[in-house]
């Protein structure tokens, strides 16, 4: 089968590209022609709808900016005290693997390869469309695998999307691929970082496999343009007595989604995913996860908190999924809200489906304003108001950032939040008294 | 400057329970500069809210009468331009900060205060020399600065840094709500100390406790007694004495 049948209106904004998905990727065209983009009808996706992507028409062609751009806005990614400089780092443009910005020299502990998505066209019946779509359109794969027993260090990957300056008719949409494979007892943290400018959709999917006593550390820090939709897959699955520990800290796109499915497939594995995100004016940010425990002994981890001003709408859905094998479960999940206006708003569905019968599982959200009593105590200590909000604010998020283990990743993170608050919520950031 | 502090007529009342509820009904009192009082009075007596009202806290509502703050309209001014103008309360019950660390906290409140009095702001250095001097001598472990504010301190710690606080924003004019309160006897000598060291000319305390205890290391010049939300009685040191002797009854059967 290589023409794509694009009659079925929901790939409407896609049809073009679709129709020139020759070859190998027909496949998953037309297997991502048939399902269409998911509507709110599909529980996935009821509170997030991606009816504002059918205003557009997805092209192939971007414009890259100049060499010298580029490498000044790579810089301005990486956080100004240069800790992450001297990490392996891997480019990608406009969702393309970029070996002239990429260090892929100092990849010596694992093997790298990158190439066009031709090898990993196949397509299953549980595909979600956001990952047939990628690997439609996807153009550039890249593959890490760290071999057994490495310590692999920091690898930083990352994205830089340029779209169309105004919203227009047209815009670019990026599918870069992912796929990292972690040997037995080997361990790497990935620290990716994302940026853009303009209108596009970035549409990236990674999937990672953890080995059996593998670690994994892996961040994500979302900064895509203001214009820009987001639409991620990650797909962790860990063997036994690996973990996979993640943060995303989102803070870009009009539309954003990241959604993990984890795969808890060895007995004592263990899976953290955690995020928060900061969202203003009328953006979404979606963060859905989906855990199947499928072996005894499995943790799994959320901690999830969003702080929402002005109309910005937050979406966290949780399912834990336990299978009648996976005894000794231990899930926690926790997702916390902060609306800093009356029209701000938080979706959160949290679900857990058990099959087995001596597991523990528990799940809360709360959704909040500030606190008075904490804003008038810094206030009577001389803070002025507008200052005194945004050091709750960043207590709010930077006690989840916490979580990030990693140091030098961890102090990214909370650099990028920092930057962002001032950015967004006003008021000039707080001293550094730290006494280290 | 006779005019340092003075409350003429305050009443301010609260929303409680869907109603309003009027809890100082015309509080008469006049601090001068260097002179350290003290208002004792029963539960529910107003003492916590005319507290909280000097220090700008919204629930109050201020219904009528003035506070008058060396020649400033006090209650003109937002909390934050109130401690700038050297206004400090210190907590009966200090707020924890879950996520704010108490180094950051204290750096960004002395700056805050500093720059509202148009002094140069305290570099991370300078601060560090400052606070460890202030911690030192108020016997506090520099760990406390490294933790959250509050969080996870233990009620003699809460108040010990909000001693802290006092001590490095050098305010004018301190108010200790109850901060004697739940204090072993070590504790309670540190927080008198603590004003103590402040004691000035140009600096005044008004002291709310339920006890003579921490009198005896403070020297108080003036006790109030307050009750229904008004200062019933004043005088010397030696009312306090009375009090703690024979408890309010006998001042509550005189004012009724």
């Amino acid at each position: 089968m290589n023409s794509v049948d694009i009659s079925v209106s929901d790939v409407g904004p896609f049809a073009q590209r679709l129709a020139a998905a020759g070859g190998v990727r027909s496949l998953a065209a037309n297997a991502f022609a048939e399902v269409g983009l998911p509507g709110t009808k599909d529980e996935a996706f009821h509170y997030t709808s991606l009816r504002s992507l059918n205003r557009l028409k997805f092209i192939a062609d971007s414009v890259v900016p100049s060499d010298a751009e580029l490498e000044s806005l790579i810089d301005n990614a990486l956080p100004s005290d240069g800790s992450l400089a001297s990490a392996t780092r891997i480019v990608f443009v406009n969702g393309i693997f970029s070996e002239k910005f990429s260090t892929v020299s100092g990849l010596s502990a694992v093997s790298f390869t990158h190439g066009t998505q031709e090898e990993q066209h196949s397509v299953a019946d549980n595909d979600l469309p956001l990952v047939l779509l990628n690997r439609a359109l996807g153009c550039s794969t890249a593959e890490l695998e760290v071999p057994e027993g490495t310590d692999a260090g920091t690898i930083v990957i990352l994205s830089l999307n340029f779209g169309n300056a105004t919203e227009g008719d047209e815009a670019p949409s990026f599918h870069p691929h992912l796929h990292v494979r972690v040997g037995k007892g080997a361990s790497v943290t990935l620290a990716e970082m994302i940026i853009g400018k303009g209108v596009y959709l970035n549409n990236p999917v990674s999937v990672i496999n953890v080995a059996k006593e593998a670690s994994v550390t892996h961040t994500k820090l979302q900064r895509e343009s203001a214009d820009a939709f987001h639409l991620a897959t990650v797909s962790p699955v860990i063997a036994e007595r690996g973990t996979y520990n993640s943060f995303t800290l989102g803070f870009g796109a009009q539309l954003s989604r990241h959604e993990v499915h984890a795969y808890l497939e060895g007995a004592g594995s263990a899976v953290h995913i955690n995020g928060a995100q900061l969202l203003v004016d009328r953006q979404v940010g979606d963060i859905t996860s989906v855990i199947t425990h499928a072996a005894p002994n499995c943790i799994s981890r959320q901690t999830v908190r969003n702080v929402l001003a002005d109309r910005a709408r937050g979406v966290f859905q949780g399912k834990v999924f336990v299978e009648r094998i996976a005894q000794k479960t231990d899930g926690y999940q926790m997702n916390q809200a902060l609306l800093l206006s009356e029209t701000a708003e938080m979706n959160a569905k949290p679900e857990l489906e058990i099959y087995a019968d001596d597991v523990k599982c528990s799940h809360g959200a709360t959704v909040g304003a500030l606190d008075d009593d904490q804003l008038f105590y810094l206030c009577s200590r001389g803070i002025p108001d507008a200052e005194a909000r945004r050091i709750l604010v960043e207590a709010f998020l930077i006690e989840a950032v916490g979580l990030v283990e990693v140091d030098d990743v961890r102090a990214a993170l909370e650099g990028a939040l920092s930057a962002a608050l001032v950015e967004r919520i006003g008021a000039t950031t707080m001293g550094d008294g730290s006494l280290s | 400057m006779s005019n340092f502090l003075k409350i003429s007529g305050l009443h301010a009342k609260i929303e409680a329970d869907g109603g309003d509820k009027e809890i100082l009904r015309g509080v008469d009192l006049e601090i001068p500069a260097g002179e350290l009082h003290v208002i004792m009075g029963p539960n529910g007596c107003g003492k916590s809210t005319l507290a909280y009202t000097l220090a700008g806290r919204e629930d109050y509502e201020v219904t009528a009468g003035s506070v008058s703050f060396k020649g400033q309209d006090l209650l003109a001014m937002e909390p934050d331009e109130r401690a700038a103008a050297g206004v400090f309360l210190a907590f009966q019950s200090p707020v924890e900060l879950p996520g704010v660390n108490n180094a950051n906290f204290l750096r960004t409140a002395v700056n805050s205060v500093r720059r509202a009095r148009g002094e140069a702001e305290m570099d991370a250095v300078q601060f560090l020399k400052t606070v460890r001097a202030a911690t030192k001598s108020l016997s506090m472990q520099d760990e406390m600065l490294k933790r959250n504010v509050n969080v996870g301190f233990s009620g003699g710690e809460k108040k010990r840094n909000e001693v802290l606080q006092m001590t490095l924003l050098q305010p004018s004019l301190a108010i200790l709500d109850e901060t004697d309160s739940g204090l072993d006897v070590d504790a309670l000598r540190i927080v008198a100390d603590g004003v103590n060291k402040l004691r000035a000319p140009d600096f005044s305390a008004l002291v709310i406790t339920h006890h003579q205890r921490l009198l005896d290391y403070l020297s108080p010049d003036r006790i109030h007694v307050m009750a229904k939300g008004r200062i019933i009685r004043s005088g010397g040191p030696e009312l306090a004495r009375q009090i703690d002797q024979d408890g309010y009854a006998t001042f509550l059967a005189d004012a009724a």
